[in-house]
C-alpha cells in the first residue's frame, strides 16, 4: 500500500531543545522518586554539591581537591539530566507523533444538529460533547471520531492514514466509523460523536505518552524491582566499604563513594527503561496502530496463537470469477450468458467479477420487467426473474440442488463432479440453474496475497501459531490454509467460533490476538488478550478492542507483535549491559580506592590507569556518557530476530553481555587517556 | 605429587559413579514406588500412626511451610535446653560442664539450620548425651528438612498447575528411613573398621614416644560422623574435625568422607532429572554446578599443591606442596579438594584448617560459601541454585522478547521481587556484619566485652578481614566452617552468627517454596518455538553468567580487601 508514514528524525532540533528544557523540569525529586535507580543518583548529585559548598566555604581538603570535587559533581548531574533527556525525548517524539494526527482537527467547525427539524449551527468542534450529532458534506473536515447515522460518503483519510485512495463509509454495517480529521469528498453524513472530548483514541494516546496516565507494564514494574533490589546490593557495597576501609586504615573521600556507588547501580537501564516503554509506544503509533495502554503492546509480544480473517488478510479482496464449466447439453455462450444475467443485479464483489469475466454488459440484454431475487440467508442463493418467466438462480451446491430435486429433475453427475474439483481446488463453486435445471457451475477462486507465505513462516519461528477464520466450506478452507501456510483454521466461521476457539486457546494457556472490525467481532475481540480493531470499523469493535489500526490493514497484526517483541528485548538487553558494565567499573574504582595504603592491589588495576582520581572520573564519565550514546538504540529498539528462542539468547548475550563487559574496559581506559592529558 | 592428584580425580569420579544410581533410587522413593528399602515400611507406617500423621494428606504451599517452620522451632527449644544442662544429664564420662546460654544459643541454632557452625570444642563443650541426642539428632532432621523442602519444589513443578505440593511429613520421613540412616549405616560401619572410635567409654591416656602421658577423648563418633559428611551438616565430634586422626583415620576414610560430603547433593540433582523426568535440565543444572565446582578444585589444587610462596622465598623446599595446618596422612591436593567440596555444599567440615589455605584457596572457599549453591546442602543447594535460575529466567526472557516463563509458568514481579530479596538477602547478612565487626575492632577495640573485639583476630591486616568475612558468610552460607583464629565463643559472635544462621537458613527455604508455590498456581503454558527453554546449554551459560556476576558484584570489595591483597601482598 502507498503509505507515507511520518517519520520524525531521532534528533530532531526542536525535539532536542523541548527534551533538554525538560531533562531539567524532571529533576524534581517528586517526580525522580518514580525511577528509584536515578532517584539515588540524583541524591549522590545533592550530596557532592553540599560537599563542594562546604569545601568553598571552609577550604577544607579532607575530601580530595575542589576541582576534582566540582568536576564529580558536573558529571553527575549530568548523568541525572541525560537519563531525564532520554525519557523527555522519548516523551517529545512520541507527543509530536499524535500531534501531527491530533492537528488537523483542532477547532474544526462542525455543523452540529439542534432541534428537531435537523437544523444546524456551526460550533467549535471543541464544544461537540458524546452523542451530539453533526453534519459533514463534501468538502468538510470530520470534527470528531464518530458513527455515521445516515448517509454514505467517500471520504479521504490519508491524514490519518497515508492512504492515498479515498474510502466509502455508510451508516449502517461495519464501515460506519469516521475518524476526526479526515475530509468528506462527497455526499453527506449524520455523523453522532462516539466520545468525549478529550477521551478519543488519540487524546488517550497522547496522554499514554505523556506519562500522565502512563502506567508501567508487569514487565517493567517486574524490572524495575530487580534494578532496585541491584541498587541496594551496591548501597550495601558502598556503605560496608566504609568499616571495611577503617579497618585497613583507608581514608576515602565521599566523592570516591559516590562515584563507586553510582557506577555500580544500573543507570544505563535505569535512565533509559521509561524512555524504551515511551519509544515502544511510539514504534507502535508510527506503524499506525494506537496502543489504548503500554500493556497491550507488551502482551502483543507473547502473543501465541493469531486470528486473522481469511479475506482482505490471507486473501487479496474477495474472491473473483475465474471460469465457466456448463453441464452437459449445454451451450457455453448460453451458459455464460445465464451467469451474466443472474449477476446483474449482484452489487457483491463476487457478482460483480462473474458479469466481468463473461465479457457482457446489461445493455446485452433486456431486463425491462425481470425482477432480481436477492440473497438471503435462507435460500443462500440470488438470481433474476425475467419477464418470459425464466427463472435464473445461482447459489450454494446444496441450495441449488435443493431447489432442483424440489422440481423432479436430476442433477447431472458431471456438475456435482466439477464442483468437488473446485472445492478441492479451494476455489467456490456456484451452480447456476434455469428454470430448475442445473446449467452449469461458476468457479471462483481465492487470490492468495503475495509474500503472505513468508510472513507467516517468519511467525512460527517467533512460536506464534496462525489460524485462518473463514465463511469458506472446510475443503476450500483447507486448501487455502495449506496453499498460505497457516497452522489451523476455522472453516464456516460463525461469529460465535471465533469467540469459541478463543476461550479454547486461552484455557489451554495461550495468549490470543485477533483482528476484527465488525459489531459482531466485539465480544471476540473484547475476550482476544490483544484485540485490534480496524478505524473503519464500528464504534463497538473499537471500544472492545485494546488497539486500533489507522491503516485498516489486516497483516499488521504481524507488525505488533514485533513490536511488542522488540520492547522487551530492548529492556532485557540492555540491563544485561548495564549490569555487565559493572564489571569493569569495579577494576578502575577498587584499586583506586585502596592504592594508597595497599599498594599490593595495583595488580588489580589490569587497565594500567594513571592515577586513582583519573580512575574514578574516567569510570564516572563513561557511566554518564553511555546513556546518551545508547538513547537511538533505546528508541529505535534492539531488532527482533526471528531465530529461536535459544539461538535469539545467545545472540544477545554475545552482543549486550560479552560486549557489555568489554566496552567499559575500552570506553575507561580511553577516557583515562584523554583525562591523563590535562592531569 | 601425580598420585594426590590421581587420586583427587578418582574421588569425584567414583562420587558421580555413585550418585547416579542414588539419584534413580531417590526418585523412586519419593515417587512411592518399590525399592530396595521397602522393608522401612513398617516403621514409617508405626512413625505415622503414633504421630497421627497421615502421609497422603497433601499440603499447599504455605501448609508445608508452616509444617516445617513448627517443628524446627520445637527442636530448637529442646536442643537448648539440654545444651545448657546437659552437665545434669546422663552419658557425661568426662564431667563437661553445661553451656553458656549464649553459646547453647548458638549451638543448638548451628546445628537445627544444618549449618554446625562450633563455637566450641567437641571434647569438652559437649557431653556424649548431646552428642547424640542432640547433635546426630539434628544433623538427621535438619538434612531431612531440606529434602523434603526440595520435595516441594519439585512437586511443584512435577504436574501442569497444583495446589497442593505434597506432605512435608511424608518426604521428611522418609528421607530419614529410606535415605540418611541406611547410607550412614554404611559409612559409620566403614570408619568404624578404620580407627573410629565408637564406644561409651571416657577419655583414654596414652603414653607418647617421648614418654609423655596424653588424655586423648572419644565415644560413639563414627555414627555421627557418617551423618555429619552425609548431611552436609559437618560439625565434628572433636575439635579439630576430620583433621582429627581419630575423626579421619587415614587416607581410605578421607576419600569415603569426601565422597559421603558430595554424594547425596549430586545426587538429588540427578533425581530431579529422574523425578521431574526432565533428565536434560539436570543435566544442564549439574554442568553448571560441575563446570564452577572443577575450576574451583582446580585453582586450590594448584596453589596448595605449589606451597606457599613466602616459604619459598626462604629458600626451603616444599616438595609437599602448603603443608601448615594440613595432616601428612591426607596431604595437600586431597585437602585441597575437601576444602572445595566442604564449602560447596555447605558441609562446613574440615580436614586441614582453612586458616591455613594460600590467600587464592582461602578467597575461593570464601567465594564458593558465598555462591552456596554448587550443589549446595542436601536439598537447599538446588533451592538456592532455583534463586538464580528464576532471576536469569527473568532477563534472559526479556532478551528473546517474551514475557519470562520456567516450566511453563509465567514469572511475574512477585516472584522476582522475592528471588530479589533473597539475593539482596545474603548480601546484607555478610557484608553488613563484617562491617560491623570490622567497625569495632577498627573503632572499639576496647569495649569491656569478655573478649575485647581488638583481640578477636589472631592474625593482622588482610587476614584477621578474611577471618571475619570468612565467619559471617559460613553462618550465613550455613555451611559451619571457620576460617578459625577467631576469637569466637563470646557473646558477640555467639549472638551475630546465630541470628545469621537463622535467617540464613530459614528464608532462603521459605522463598523458593513461595516462588514455587506461587508459580504452580499459575495457568500452565505450554511449550512453542517461541518459548525459552531452561534446559538448554545456552540457559546454563545465562545462569552461570548471572552466578558470577551477581556474586562478583555482591562481594569483589570485600574478598579485594581480603584475599586479594593478601595473595598481592605475599
Amino acid at each position: 500500500m502507498s503509505t507515507n508514514k511520518r517519520s520524525i528524525k531521532l534528533f530532531d532540533p526542536a525535539l532536542v531543545k523541548t527534551g533538554i528544557i525538560q531533562s531539567f523540569v524532571k529533576l524534581n525529586p517528586r517526580l525522580m522518586v518514580k525511577n528509584p535507580v536515578m532517584f539515588t543518583v540524583e541524591l549522590g548529585t545533592i550530596v557532592m554539591l553540599a560537599v563542594t559548598i562546604y569545601q568553598l566555604i571552609t577550604g577544607d581538603n579532607s575530601q580530595g581537591a575542589l576541582w576534582y570535587n566540582i568536576t564529580i559533581f558536573f558529571i553527575l548531574l549530568l548523568t541525572v539530566l541525560f537519563a531525564n533527556f532520554a525519557e523527555a525525548l522519548a516523551e517529545a517524539r512520541g507527543k509530536a507523533q499524535a500531534e501531527s494526527l491530533r492537528k488537523t482537527r483542532e477547532d474544526t467547525p462542525a455543523k452540529k444538529i439542534i432541534g428537531k427539524d435537523w437544523q444546524f449551527e456551526v460550533v467549535s468542534s471543541a464544544r461537540l460533547k458524546k452523542d451530539d450529532l453533526f453534519i459533514c458534506e463534501a468538502g468538510d473536515m470530520i470534527p470528531m471520531d464518530g458513527e455515521i447515522i445516515s448517509g454514505i460518503a467517500t471520504i479521504d483519510e490519508s491524514a490519518i492514514t497515508g492512504e492515498s485512495a479515498p474510502v466509502i463509509r455508510e451508516a449502517g454495517g461495519d464501515k460506519s466509523s469516521v475518524t476526526g480529521g479526515t475530509k468528506v469528498l462527497s455526499d453527506r453524513i449524520t455523523v453522532r460523536v462516539t466520545t468525549q472530548p478529550g477521551e478519543s483514541f488519540l487524546d488517550k494516546m497522547i496522554a499514554l505518552v505523556e506519562g500522565a496516565s502512563r502506567q508501567k507494564t508487569p514487565n517493567e514494574i517486574a524490572l524495575t524491582i530487580l534494578l532496585a533490589a541491584f541498587t541496594l546490593i551496591f548501597t550495601i557495597v558502598c556503605v560496608t566499604l566504609k568499616p571495611f576501609a577503617d579497618y585497613a586504615q583507608t581514608p576515602i573521600t565521599i566523592a570516591a563513594f559516590i562515584s563507586l556507588f553510582v557506577c555500580l547501580i544500573p543507570t544505563t537501564i535505569g535512565g533509559l527503561l521509561s524512555a524504551i516503554g515511551i519509544a515502544g509506544m511510539d514504534r507502535a503509533l508510527r506503524a499506525n496502530v494506537i496502543a489504548k495502554s503500554g500493556k497491550a503492546v507488551e502482551t502483543a509480544g507473547d502473543i501465541d496463537t493469531l486470528l486473522l480473517d481469511k479475506t482482505g488478510t490471507i486473501t487479496i479482496g474477495n474472491r473473483k470469477a475465474t471460469g465457466f464449466h456448463h453441464a452437459n447439453g449445454i451451450d457455453q455462450p448460453e451458459f455464460i450468458a445465464a451467469c451474466a444475467l443472474s449477476s446483474l443485479a449482484d452489487m457483491t464483489p463476487e457478482g460483480k467479477s462473474i458479469v466481468e469475466l463473461s465479457g457482457l454488459h446489461e445493455k446485452n440484454f433486456n431486463t425491462t420487467g425481470a425482477s432480481f431475487i436477492e440473497f438471503t440467508a435462507e435460500t443462500r442463493s440470488s438470481g433474476i426473474n425475467l419477464a418470459d418467466g425464466t427463472r435464473i438462480r445461482k447459489g450454494a451446491y446444496d441450495s441449488i440442488k435443493n431447489i432442483v430435486t424440489k422440481a423432479g429433475h436430476s442433477f447431472p453427475e458431471e456438475v456435482t463432479e466439477r464442483v468437488n474439483i473446485i472445492s478441492s481446488n479451494g476455489g467456490t463453486p456456484l451452480v447456476v440453474s434455469r428454470n430448475e435445471i442445473v446449467l452449469g457451475v461458476i468457479e471462483l477462486q481465492d487470490i492468495i496475497k503475495p509474500g503472505i507465505h513468508e510472513r507467516f513462516q517468519r511467525l512460527r519461528k517467533m512460536g506464534v501459531k496462525t489460524v485462518m477464520v473463514t465463511g469458506d466450506n472446510p475443503l476450500t478452507a483447507k486448501y487455502i490454509a495449506e496453499k498460505a501456510g497457516v497452522d489451523d483454521f476455522i472453516a464456516e466461521a460463525k461469529p460465535e467460533d471465533k469467540m469459541n476457539y478463543i476461550r479454547r486457546e486461552q484455557q489451554s494457556g495461550k495468549l490470543v490476538a485477533m483482528m476484527g472490525d465488525g459489531t459482531n467481532d466485539a465480544p471476540a475481540l473484547a475476550q482476544a488478550d490483544v484485540g485490534v480493531a480496524m478505524n473503519s470499523g464500528t464504534a463497538a469493535a473499537k471500544e472492545a478492542g485494546n488497539m486500533v489500526d489507522l491503516d485498516n490493514d489486516p497483516t499488521k497484526l504481524i507488525e505488533v507483535v514485533e513490536i511488542g517483541k522488540q520492547l522487551l528485548i530492548t529492556r532485557g538487553t540492555l540491563t544485561t549491559f548495564s549490569i555487565a558494565n559493572d564489571v569493569a567499573k569495579y577494576f578502575a574504582i577498587v584499586p583506586a580506592l585502596f592504592i594508597a595504603s595497599i599498594p599490593a592491589l595495583q595488580s588489580l588495576n589490569i587497565m594500567g590507569l594513571k592515577s586513582p582520581e583519573s580512575a574514578i572520573l574516567a569510570a564516572v564519565i563513561f557511566n554518564a556518557i553511555i546513556i546518551p550514546l545508547l538513547i537511538p538504540l533505546a528508541l529505535k529498539g534492539v531488532a527482533y530476530k526471528p531465530i529461536g528462542a535459544s539461538a535469539l539468547l545467545r545472540r544477545n548475550l554475545l552482543i549486550y553481555g560479552l560486549g557489555g563487559l568489554i566496552a567499559p574496559f575500552i570506553g575507561i581506559k580511553l577516557i583515562d587517556m584523554l583525562i591523563g592529558l590535562f592531569i | 605429587m601425580n598420585g594426590e592428584l590421581t587420586g583427587t580425580i578418582l574421588i569425584y569420579l567414583i562420587t558421580l559413579l555413585l550418585a547416579y544410581p542414588l539419584g534413580r533410587y531417590m526418585s523412586k522413593v519419593f515417587n512411592g514406588e518399590k525399592t530396595l528399602t521397602g522393608f522401612m515400611k513398617p516403621v514409617e507406617k508405626f512413625i505415622f500412626r503414633i504421630s497421627g500423621i497421615n502421609p497422603a494428606e497433601s499440603m499447599n504451599w504455605k501448609q508445608f511451610l508452616k509444617a516445617m517452620l513448627t517443628i524446627n522451632l520445637l527442636w530448637l527449644v529442646y536442643a537448648f535446653f539440654l545444651l545448657v544442662f546437659q552437665d545434669k544429664m546422663p552419658l557425661n564420662p568426662d564431667g563437661n560442664p553445661g553451656q553458656s546460654p549464649d553459646l547453647a544459643f548458638n549451638t543448638s541454632i548451628s546445628f537445627l539450620v544444618n549449618c554446625n557452625l562450633q563455637h566450641y570444642s567437641g571434647e569438652s563443650g559437649l557431653t556424649y548425651f548431646t552428642q547424640l541426642f542432640v547433635v546426630t539428632f539434628l544433623q538427621f532432621v535438619s538434612a531431612a528438612t531440606g529434602i523434603a523442602m526440595l520435595m516441594a519444589l519439585l512437586n511443584a513443578f512435577k504436574e501442569k498447575t497444583v495446589q497442593h505440593l505434597g506432605n512435608f511429613w511424608n518426604y521428611f520421613v522418609k528421607s530419614v528411613t529410606r535415605v540418611l540412616l541406611p547410607l550412614s549405616i554404611i559409612v559409620a560401619v566403614i570408619l568404624a573398621f578404620s580407627g573410629t572410635p565408637s564406644g561409651f567409654a571416657g577419655k583414654d591416656t596414652i603414653t607418647t614416644l617421648q614418654g609423655d602421658t596424653m588424655q586423648v577423648s572419644r565415644g560413639p563418633a563414627a555414627g555421627m560422623i557418617a551423618i555429619k559428611q552425609l548431611g552436609t551438616n559437618g560439625g565434628g565430634w572433636f575439635g579439630t574435625n576430620s583433621a582429627h586422626p581419630l575423626e579421619n583415620p587415614s587416607y581410605l576414610t578421607n576419600a569415603v568422607e569426601t565422597i559421603s560430603i558430595l554424594l547425596i547433593p549430586i545426587a538429588l540433582v540427578f533425581m530431579l532429572g529422574f523425578y521431574l523426568n526432565k533428565r536434560k535440565l539436570a543435566k544442564v543444572i549439574f554442568g553448571v554446578m560441575t563446570f564452577l565446582f572443577v575450576i574451583f578444585c582446580a585453582i586450590n589444587i594448584y596453589y596448595e599443591t605449589k606451597g606457599n610462596p613466602a616459604i619459598d622465598k626462604l629458600g626451603i623446599a616444599q616438595t609437599a606442596g602448603s603443608m601448615e595446618g594440613k595432616e601428612v596422612r591426607i596431604g595437600a591436593a586431597a585437602t585441597a579438594l575437601w576444602s572445595v567440596a566442604t564449602t560447596s555444599t555447605s558441609n562446613g567440615s574440615v580436614n586441614g584448617m582453612h586458616d591455613s589455605l594460600t590467600p587464592i584457596s582461602g578467597g575461593v572457599v570464601i567465594l564458593d560459601m558465598m555462591v552456596n549453591a554448587l550443589y549446595g546442602g542436601v536439598g537447599v543447594g538446588i533451592l538456592n541454585y532455583f534463586i538464580f535460575i528464576i532471576i536469569a529466567v527473568f532477563i534472559s526472557g526479556l532478551m528473546v522478547g517474551r514475557t519470562p516463563e520456567f516450566m511453563g509458568h509465567k514469572v511475574e514481579a512477585r516472584e522476582v521481587k522475592i528471588a530479589a530479596l533473597i539475593t539482596l538477602l545474603s548480601a546484607f547478612l555478610i557484608k553488613g556484619f563484617t562491617a560491623l565487626a570490622a567497625y569495632l575492632v577498627a573503632h572499639h577495640p576496647d569495649i569491656a566485652w569478655q573478649v575485647k573485639p581488638g583481640a578477636w583476630l589472631n592474625n593482622p591486616s588482610y587476614h584477621g578481614f578474611s577471618e571475619m568475612l570468612y565467619e559471617f558468610t559460613s553462618a550465613n552460607a550455613n555451611n559451619g566452617s571457620g576460617f578459625e583464629g577467631l576469637g569466637d565463643n563470646n557473646i558477640f559472635w555467639n549472638v551475630t552468627t546465630g541470628f545469621v544462621l537463622l535467617i540464613g537458613r530459614f528464608l532462603p527455604i521459605i522463598a523458593p517454596i513461595a516462588i514455587a508455590g506461587l508459580l504452580a498456581n499459575k495457568k500452565f503454558i505450554p511449550e512453542s518455538p517461541g518459548t525459552l527453554r531452561t534446559d538448554s546449554g545456552t540457559f546454563g551459560v545465562m545462569t552461570l553468567a548471572v552466578i558470577i556476576i551477581v556474586t562478583a558484584l555482591s562481594y569483589l570489595p570485600a574478598l579485594a580487601l581480603g584475599p586479594i591483597a593478601e595473595f598481592f601482598s605475599l
